[in-house]
């Protein structure tokens, strides 16, 4: 059947032969479909122009400090979990224009950045991203509103996917953020691969989402469907590389300045930034002043930068957080302490990457935990 | 017409290609030609203004007792004094001298020994004047030495980062190639500004622009024995065109094994 006017709620199959018409669906609705694609020995983000774009048949391997791809023993589209890249790039470039200055006389004109009007689907969404979407909605759009990435991301289709597997890594299980999509998407779809059948089930989450489901070629949702889904998200939750308490993170990180554990990860910590550069709400940047050498114009551009570079902990030229020991509790504190103050969510969805991607395999979850355990008692008499 | 500031440009102990940063400009030479006057530049023209000059460019590192006296006479010229590339900053991979007998290699290499007049060590100009600004690299980065220049025109700080190699690689999405592949890389220990090229390309940083502002070379020296690097190996890697950068020197001093110490 062709469905009329999918609207939220709504839920279908999709076969597999099928895909190639959703895409075109999508394309045809006017958006520029970006997902995942293996490029340089990895998962990546980046353009789908046809199905062949997506990782068929793809998986990885991942721990901390270590990330493999691998074949799979079938031909699944979505059989990964989360690569290096996350949708922040898309929304928060990490290397922006924000505007242009040329001198007009003893004035000066300001030229704003035109925007680009193509709206973007994301495709394969998966549930800590898409709680990551809306933690840095929070940030860009929670107050005055970055026009920037306002513009961007009022326009954003999102095509989640519920994952079948979890990587070495993944914990959002103990942030309660997936692995089920249960709100916050356009389309939610789960794929399902059992001997002699692969097709998605398609779940509407808003009108958006509907609207491009209306030339594809569509099924009722069976009950057997139904049954295999629930137990796919059941296996993944069950099956976490990672997991980290959550009870009283924001207390636990502002109670403990001064834990030696600081220390001790600050002999392994580079402060390379390669965490936050990779974690999917990170969002520190920079400006700054490109003069042309005549200077008669002027360009603001706007960086991504990071809590454990020395320069960025700068007021008045001095570092603020001069040890490496003070910028990893700094960004630490942050995500899961302050951040709630500030944004009223933990700033953590448990994606893993921060722990997969980091070069000497700092591990947060491992970090935390041994955060919970007292420093010893100071030694009567010693001190000073 | 205020007239332009002079601009000067010094070679010492080099490979010129540093100078030849500043010739690949070509869109932006006209610019700059505009901007200042090339008062001294012989790798451009043979055409000199005498001095007092405004702005220096010194390329190249100390490793004669004749260099050593000129370098007094190029900061007694100039108001302002840059050094550009790892020679000058870092005294380049001429430094390597320093790790061994000067006088052995004369012996060894030449046939009259006493027809060279050398230096023990190949320094850094710091270490003979004062320098208002090092810019790094093997070579330098041609953005970075416009943004020098644009910054002494307009009497700014030049705005010239010195974070890692890591952060650059993650702003073009490069994947990580030790995370992925196992790849030794000094990227996390060396200071950005080359745009993170040999990542792009599948390869391990091999430090051209010296140590980044607060490198945890002792942690990375675990990774790369973690990833199968000898001690050896990983002494060699800290000792190429930033040999003698304090940083990296302790580095390469800290691993243990055949051919150590010097």
């Amino acid at each position: 059947m062709t469905a009329a006017s999918p609207a939220a709620g709504d839920r279908f199959l999709l076969d597999r032969r099928d895909f190639s018409a959703f895409l075109t669906s999508i394309r045809t609705a006017g958006y520029r479909i970006v997902g995942p694609t293996v490029r340089d020995g990895a998962i990546v983000y980046g353009d789908i122009q046809a199905e062949s774009d997506l990782p068929i048949g793809w998986t990885e391997r991942q721990d901390a400090g270590r990330y493999r791809l691998e074949r799979r023993s079938d031909q699944a589209l979505f059989g990964y979990v989360v690569g290096p890249h996350s949708w922040k790039k898309y929304l928060f470039p990490s290397h922006e224009r924000l505007w242009t200055a040329t001198r007009d006389g003893p004035t000066f004109a300001v030229i704003s950045e035109p925007s680009d009007p193509t709206p973007l689907a994301f495709l394969g969404v998966r549930a800590c991203e898409l709680a990551a979407l809306k933690i840095t909605d929070k940030v860009f759009m929670g107050g005055i509103p970055d026009p920037s990435y306002s513009a961007r991301r009022t326009r954003v289709l999102r095509v989640a996917v519920q994952c079948g597997q979890a990587g070495g890594t993944c914990f959002c299980v103990s942030m309660g953020t997936g692995p089920g999509v249960t709100s916050d998407y356009d389309l939610s779809l789960t794929e399902i691969l059992t001997e002699g059948r692969h097709e998605f089930l398609v779940a509407v989450g808003t009108e958006a989402g509907g609207s491009v489901l209306r030339s594809v070629p569509l099924r009722p949702p069976t009950d057997e469907a139904d049954r295999t889904v629930t137990a796919i998200v059941a296996h993944t939750a069950s099956s976490m590389g990672r997991s980290m308490d959550p009870t009283g993170l924001r207390d636990l990180l502002l109670s403990n300045p001064d834990h030696p554990r600081w220390e001790r990860v600050a002999k392994r910590c580079l402060s390379c930034t390669n965490c936050t550069m990779a974690c999917p709400t990170c969002f520190c940047h920079t400006t700054e002043e490109v003069p042309s050498l005549d200077a008669e114009k002027t360009e603001r551009w706007r960086r991504w930068d990071s809590c454990f570079n020395l320069e960025f902990t700068k007021l008045h030229a001095t570092p603020v957080r001069a040890s490496s020991s003070s910028r990893y509790r700094q960004w630490l504190t942050h995500k899961l302490g302050s951040w709630h103050d500030q944004f009223g969510t933990s700033g953590c969805v448990g994606c893993g990457r921060c722990i997969t991607w980091c070069p000497v395999a700092i591990d947060i979850t491992e970090e935390v935990a041994a955060l919970r355990v007292p420093p010893p008692a100071p030694t009567p008499g010693g001190g000073h | 017409m205020v007239p332009r500031p002079r601009l000067a440009v010094w070679k010492f102990a080099s490979c010129d290609g540093c100078q030849l940063t500043m010739l690949d400009c070509e869109d932006e030479l006209l610019a700059v030609a505009n901007a200042v006057e090339i008062a001294n530049f012989r790798e451009a023209s043979s055409a000199v203004v005498e001095g007092p000059y405004d702005l220096s460019l010194v390329e190249g590192s100390i490793t004669t007792p004749e260099d050593a006296a000129r370098i007094r006479e190029v900061r007694a010229q100039s108001r302002t004094l840059v050094t550009i590339g790892a020679c000058a900053t870092a005294g380049g991979i001429q430094a390597l001298r320093n790790f061994g007998n000067v006088e052995e290699f004369q012996r060894v290499v030449y046939a009259r020994p006493d027809f060279i007049a050398t230096l023990a060590a190949s320094t850094a100009i710091r270490d003979h004047v004062a320098v208002d600004f090092e810019l790094r690299g093997c070579p330098i980065n041609k953005a970075q030495l416009l943004e020098v220049v644009s910054a002494f025109l307009t009497r700014r700080a030049p705005n010239v980062p010195t974070e890692s190699v890591c952060v650059e690689c993650k702003r073009r999405g490069n994947v990580c190639v030790v995370v992925a592949r196992g790849t030794p890389c000094l990227g996390p220990v060396t200071q950005t500004g080359c745009g993170a090229i040999c990542p792009a390309y599948h390869r391990g940083c091999y430090g051209c622009f010296g140590p980044m502002d607060s490198p945890n070379t002792a942690s990375l020296i675990r990774n790369l024995g973690y990833l199968g690097m000898a001690p050896d190996a990983v002494r060699r890697v800290f000792r190429t065109y930033n040999a003698d950068a304090p940083a990296f020197r302790a580095a390469g001093d800290s691993v243990g094994g055949e051919g150590a110490g010097g």
